[in-house]
């Protein structure tokens, strides 16, 4: 099993991730280079958070065109391997068109930072299998373009399949249609969320519940080896 | 060859709520512009091309802005041509 942690220029949660997955969930941990293609050595890909590319034009539209990015498609086409987005992350992955809907600015224009409670509407899948459903869990969120929406026929869909798995609860920070958090795509290989997981995955840090949604994603990864 | 400047104006979708051209609009009708409405704020693109025709240069650029300058969940766009 081998993890890798994608750093584009303006990542800034690649180091935070790359230390949990290593040292917290004790997985073999590369920081994969953007201009990197070749992924099939890697059973878990994660898209960190951070404002890669200045955000310039809209968070992630032009991360979406790189190397690393392009190379996706066919790494999901063939089930290799899970992928994660996570916050700018998420963000690449909707412009990339390998989850559905979109991040537009938060409601309120403000860049948001802050700890939130979540809920688990779905914890049968590779995720969220550590966590129980209707949980409410709590994580950081740090964003300004975190309001997720998509058209009605898709926010249908994702209902129908439920791959909706996070909900704001509570309170909807940002705007996000349906209190939407976290997705994943129909076959369950990709996953985008706007919360950070890396940033609370140690009870010096809150509650330490992040580690077990990378915890979750390694077992998923290691029952599939 | 002929040379064309080319403006791509986005815009929030009708149906995405704009925080942002809302609060313009206010301050647009307090500043005596009564009857305003549908106000929106998006951005301005523009780059010069060399193209065959004004035609040609359109057609590739609204093919990119689809894909790139545009998102098209969430922002409708316009392409001028104008050939210098």
């Amino acid at each position: 099993m081998r993890a890798a942690v994608v750093v584009f220029p303006g990542s800034n949660c690649d180091h935070d991730t790359y230390y949990v997955l290593k040292e917290l969930v004790g997985v073999e941990t590369d920081l994969l280079w953007y201009r990197q293609t070749q992924l099939d050595r890697y059973d878990l890909i994660v898209l960190p958070g951070g404002f890669s590319y200045g955000d310039y034009l809209r968070a992630g539209a032009i991360a979406r065109f790189a190397p690393v990015v392009q190379a996706l498609p066919e790494y999901i086409e063939k089930q290799r391997g899970i992928v994660l987005g996570i916050c700018n992350g998420f963000q690449i992955l909707t412009e990339a068109g390998l989850l559905p809907g979109a991040l537009a600015r938060n409601i309120s224009q403000k860049f948001i930072c802050k700890t939130v409670k979540l809920r688990v509407e779905n914890n049968a899948t590779p995720l969220t299998q550590l966590l129980s459903y209707g949980q409410i869990i709590e994580l950081p969120i740090a964003h300004g373009e975190g309001r997720y929406v998509a058209p009605k026929d898709i926010i249908e869909r994702l209902k129908r399949n439920r791959q909706i798995l996070l909900t704001y609860y509570g309170e909807n920070p940002n705007g996000s249609m349906e209190n939407i958090a976290a997705i994943m795509n129909e076959t369950g290989t990709v996953f985008g969320m706007m919360p950070h997981p890396e940033r609370n995955s140690e009870k010096l840090l809150g509650t330490g519940d992040g580690l077990k949604i990378f915890q979750a994603l390694v077992t998923s990864c290691q029952l599939s080896v | 060859m002929k040379e064309f400047l080319v403006r791509v104006v986005v815009e929030p979708k009708p149906e995405l709520l704009d925080p942002q051209g809302q609060a313009v609009e206010r301050a647009l009708v307090e500043l005596g512009l009564k009857n305003v409405s549908q106000t929106r704020v998006g951005k301005c693109i523009t780059f010069r091309l060399k193209a065959i025709s004004a035609s040609q240069a359109r057609q590739r650029v609204t093919e990119i802005a689809q894909k790139f300058l545009a998102n098209p969940v969430i922002e409708r766009f316009s392409v001028e041509v104008e050939e210098l």
